[in-house]
């Protein structure tokens, strides 16, 4: 493990510094994506013919290879940052939306019709009655999320660079240390883990009333796993359990 | 618009539709790559995805090998196995078998499991076989979330073959990797819109498939 550590001086980064790009050009873009999927979300619930066209629109966005989308935008965007968070803020979307809508539909009925009776506006409602139940499925769908932006930043380096721990790889090419490779592969999966351990916290930090490992949050997580993967998954999920939680 | 010239230009020269640098030439590797890394996947996949969700055991193991998976940096174990393994076909399908078996995998077990229980347990007490049940009344119910695994699947594999071209590779990614190093942004251009046009056919292909494979009934309970 001779210089594993011993990052060559060409990134013009250290190996802390390179952490932090990494994070920085990974979860700003799940944030915002977030932030984008929260009035989607309730959009696509209220009008709910809206539903299945956004998620293929979603759909589609995320079946554009990372590659050709990156160097689609080095045209409008130069090699910058922005260049990679794009996409990832995008692809982000594929995850979050559904994730957004199932957590809305999970609250009860008699909890919105009380928040209705108590004479609490729809935006406070959305606020302060659906987002808190709807918690659980947000957080599995920022888990994946998360963790697919911060193995995707680092196809950034094919376009100059651009990939913060990604550009090891590339340096480990170019200097034929794979030693770097493999920090570059540790790393970003020591990242991914550990984001991932701080969500899961957040779930049990913000819903209190649940038990620490409960199965239906597993459940969540599991089916939200399933995928970037398919919007349709959680539809034709969402539709199959319904009944499943009438009786 | 800018990428529209590029994209008309790199696809009215002649040259690029020929040879073995030619536009046919490199989707058909293309496609085989992927072909391959999706049979290999899924001839892993489903078998023990249809049997945990059959059982609905081993969710915790499943549980894990989702976040497992999740964690692994595709690229980075492309170029770890590239650095290890030398310049063959196997470092490449290494990692895009590995990042195809999760969603094959869970979203199996996942639509087996959540098959609705009724006719399940009517199939059972009509005396139907484990085998039975599961091919002829879990698997039909099952198939539309089946086929959404398997197409995330395809999706992420025909994408991430792009990625492949960097290790010398053939295949459309050898546009954008090669353009890159020449400076020669309209091939760089083409070879995305490629791979764009290439995602985008696996969405249709598996749009088909449903169409067709999924049972009439099925399709009209839920949404496919």
């Amino acid at each position: 493990m001779n210089g594993f550590f011993d990052i060559p001086s060409d990134l013009q980064s250290s190996y802390l510094g390179l952490i932090s790009t990494h994070l920085q050009e990974a979860l700003i873009p799940v944030l915002v994506g977030f932030l984008l999927s929260l009035p989607i979300g309730l959009l696509c619930v209220r009008v709910r013919w809206l539903y299945p066209p956004v998620l293929w629109t979603t759909t589609v966005i995320y079946a554009i290879p990372s590659l050709a989308f990156f160097v689609v935008l080095i045209d409008y965007t130069g090699l910058s940052k922005l260049t990679v968070m794009i996409p990832l803020c995008l692809y982000s979307l594929v995850v979050l939306v559904p994730s957004v809508v199932d957590g809305i539909r999970s609250v009860p009925e008699e909890t919105n019709a009380a928040a209705q009776a108590m004479g609490i506006g729809l935006v406070r409602r959305y606020l302060q009655v659906q987002l808190p139940i709807a918690v659980p499925a947000i957080i599995a769908g920022l888990r994946v999320a998360a963790a697919s932006s911060i193995s995707l930043v680092s196809v950034g380096a094919l376009i100059g660079n651009q990939g913060a721990l990604g550009n090891l790889l590339t340096t480990a090419l170019l200097y034929q240390r794979p030693v770097l490779a493999l920090n570059s592969v540790v790393t970003t999966a020591v990242l991914a883990v550990l984001v991932d351990a701080l969500l899961v916290l957040a779930r049990r930090l913000l819903t209190p009333w649940m038990p620490p490992s409960d199965s239906k949050a597993r459940r969540t997580a599991l089916r939200t796993a399933a995928g970037p993967t398919a919007p349709d998954t959680s539809t034709t999920a969402g539709t199959a359990r319904a009944p499943e939680r009438a009786s | 618009m800018n990428v529209l010239n590029f994209i008309e230009s790199f696809f009215s020269d002649s040259a690029h539709w020929s040879g073995y640098d030619g536009i046919p030439q490199r989707m058909w590797e293309h496609l085989q790559y992927s072909a391959a890394a999706l049979a290999i996947a899924a001839a892993i996949g489903l078998p023990i995805g249809l049997i945990t969700g059959h059982t609905g055991r081993g969710g915790n193991a499943m549980a894990f090998v989702a976040a497992a998976a999740r964690a692994l940096p595709t690229f980075g174990l492309l170029v770890l196995m590239f650095v290890w393994l030398g310049l063959s076909v196997l470092p490449v399908m290494i990692p895009l078998v590995v990042l195809a078996i999760p969603p094959i995998l869970i979203t199996t077990y996942e639509a087996v499991r959540t098959v609705d229980p009724s006719p399940v347990d009517a199939a059972r007490g009509m005396g139907m076989s484990q085998a039975g049940i599961l091919f002829q009344v879990e698997v039909p119910a099952a198939l539309p979330l089946i086929l959404s695994g398997l197409r995330s699947a395809a999706i992420q594999i025909v994408s991430t073959a792009t990625i492949a071209a960097y290790v010398s590779l053939g295949g459309v990614g050898r546009y954008i990797v090669d353009g890159l190093y020449q400076r020669d942004y309209e091939k760089v251009v083409g070879g995305a819109t490629l791979t764009a046009v290439l995602a985008l056919f696996v969405l249709v292909v598996f749009w088909a498939v449903g169409r067709t494979a999924v049972s009439p009934g099925v399709r009209r309970h839920g949404a496919v």
